[in-house]
């Protein structure tokens, strides 16, 4: 298990190498002069000059980006164009916000999506089916920005309940998180409906039945571990749009995140910061995929023995 | 020879739509899309754009829905009707061609990696790999903001973002067909990779690629909203459904009509596209049906 833990680990950095390489491109490459774009208009070009040396924008694209990478990998990950803070520093005070905001609309969207799938699937046809399928199917049409939109409509415009806006307290949380987990929800739930629908066809589970195994034995003992394996495979896809998702909806609910963050320092190509940004986030999707596939082996016995072996 | 290969591939497509036909809801998608295209494509006809959807009339300013503005006004007074209606010719044309485009574009990379395998293979999916490794919104929003906010640049960055993802599809649909016999029947007869590429491979294809594209088109006109939402799509004051909501965001509370209405515009599309998508899936495979 460690060894593979190990081997993933070490795939991560051909990864976040190409990763950052493209971004730095991206940076770098366009049209538009980050000096110019941090300074503003009606700055003199002597001092425009001045602050391209002092960042080393006039050296050749290659060096630049062998430079950041130097620094990289001896933990320095440089500091911010615009305020001189370190870039380590001010992607922190973000980061909290961000996650919170990806972990709490993961969790709710398992924990409300994947039994309502099951149920769904298990009283195919019946009313809670079908309101479950028909919400999904809408769910899955409505843009996450434009729920959040109609949420702040309703429980902070009309009904005046919830907070529109802000980080102040956990009552700010409440319509992101739901508004992230809806729209997630709705592929989640599908697919743990459909892929449960196809396990209890299997031979093994009329078998189950014939021996005399209860409804609930049945489902829960032997049909639920198979039709897991792809919904958790979901919950981890789904976890890396959750948190790209999270530019959008941070800009709904006016929230400092990481998201706004990244969005503000690309207006300004303030590479430092949009690089430690990106690469924070592809780092915790990376991490949360390997914590997929060691939960694949909790629930798939044979894929334990493989990493034994 | 020719004649008979027409006749039979007719008597296939024939065959698919009265299957999809049989399916209430995908009709009622393709019946909702008919409208929706319509509206856009006819715009012209039915409102002024100079007049209706640029033309501030401040006096007019927030006016609930009546016989002349059946949606009502924005806050600068122009009608919301003629707004949302050219703003689905944005966000439909849009959204149609980055799907287009990166279904090409797709379509050469994952075919190409798909069909020669090994070395060709590897580097071309590796590369791929990493632009999937970060989640579409934020390689799109990076493109967009660097290269400025615009029409354009909006629709490179979704091309660039959501093009891998079509090379992945299209690659693993063409390995499932490289592995089948009459592609190796063909092989054996000499017949070059060209042809068999062109005349079986793609024919082969198309069908899951084309189930694929139909539900992305849904997926880029929420993405085009979501980046026109913050504030790097198109700009103001050429309507479309995000830019419009972006608008409308701080006239929420007073008037709640310019947030419902363009929002309702974009589900109602994408809506359309999904059970398109489902129905042309169940059509193509009657197997894949639950």
């Amino acid at each position: 298990m460690l060894k593979f833990i190990g081997k993933r680990l070490l795939m991560m950095i051909p990864v976040l190498i190409g990763i950052s390489f493209i971004i730095f491109a991206i940076m770098s490459l366009t049209p538009g002069d980050p000096a110019r774009l941090i300074l503003g208009e009606y700055v003199e070009d002597e001092a425009i000059q001045a602050m391209r040396d002092e960042l080393g924008l006039n050296d050749p694209f290659f060096q630049r980006y062998f430079d950041y990478m130097a620094g990289l990998i001896h933990g320095d990950f440089g500091v911010s164009w615009v305020s001189d803070l370190p870039v380590l520093e001010e992607i922190g005070s973000r980061i909290p916000t961000t996650l919170t905001l990806a972990f709490i609309a993961t969790a709710i969207m398992t924990i409300v999506g994947v039994p309502l799938g099951i149920v769904s699937a298990v009283k195919q046809y019946s009313f809670l089916d079908t309101l479950c399928v028909f919400s999904a199917f809408i769910l899955a049409s409505v843009p996450s920005f434009w729920l959040g939109l109609l949420l702040v409509l309703l429980f902070s415009l009309t009904l005046n309940i919830l907070p529109a806006t802000g980080v102040d307290s956990w009552q700010n949380f409440i319509l992101p998180c739901i508004t992230l987990a809806s729209v997630m929800m709705a592929s989640l739930l599908r697919m743990t409906r459909s892929s449960m629908l196809e396990v209890v066809r299997q031979d093994y589970i009329r078998t189950a039945r014939a021996k005399g195994a209860d409804e609930k034995r049945v489902i829960f003992h032997h049909a639920i571990r198979n039709a897991l394996l792809p919904v958790v495979t979901l919950v981890g896809l789904n976890f890396g749009n959750l948190m790209g998702g999270t530019i959008i909806i941070e800009n709904v609910f006016a929230m400092p995140g990481l998201g706004t963050l990244i969005l503000n320092s690309l207006y300004v190509k303030n590479t430092p910061v949009v690089m430690g940004g990106i690469l924070f986030i592809a780092v915790c999707i990376s991490i949360v995929n390997l914590l997929i596939d060691i939960t694949y082996s909790f629930i798939d016995p044979r894929v334990r023995d493989r990493l034994k072996g | 020879m020719e004649k008979a290969g027409t006749l039979k591939k007719r008597s296939q497509l024939q065959a698919i739509w009265f299957r999809f036909k049989k399916n209430k809801l995908a009709v009622f998608g393709l019946i909702l899309l008919i409208i929706l295209v319509g509206l856009a494509v006819f715009a012209p006809l039915l409102v002024s754009y100079e007049e209706d959807v640029i033309a501030q009339d401040v006096y007019n300013k927030m006016q609930g829905p009546s016989a002349e503005h059946i949606f009502g006004t924005d806050h600068y007074g122009r009608d919301l009707f003629a707004r949302v209606i050219f703003g689905g010719r944005m966000s439909l044309l849009v959204g149609i061609l980055t799907v287009v485009i990166s279904l090409c574009l797709g379509a050469i990379i994952g075919s190409s990696a798909g069909y020669f395998g090994g070395v060709v293979d590897n580097v071309l999916m590796r590369i791929m790999d990493i632009f999937l490794s970060l989640p579409q919104t934020i390689m799109a929003v990076a493109i967009v903001a660097a290269l400025g906010a615009g029409l354009q640049n909006l629709i490179i960055a979704m091309v660039v973002a959501s093009t891998p993802w079509f090379a992945r599809v299209v690659r693993s649909t063409v390995l499932s067909i490289r592995g089948q016999d009459f592609i190796e029947a063909a092989r054996a007869c000499g017949t070059p990779h060209k042809r068999i590429i062109l005349k079986h491979v793609i024919p082969n294809s198309i069908g899951p690629i084309i189930v694929q594209a139909t539900l992305e088109i849904g997926m880029a006109i929420m993405s085009i909203a979501a980046l026109s939402f913050i504030g790097l799509g198109i700009q103001a004051p050429t309507p479309e459904w995000g830019s419009m909501l972006s608008e409308a965001k701080s006239f929420m509370r007073n008037d709640p009509n310019l947030v419902i209405i363009p929002g309702i515009a974009i589900v109602l599309s994408v809506m359309a596209l999904n059970l398109i998508g489902d129905g042309l899936r169940d059509a193509l495979d009657p197997r894949m049906k639950n």
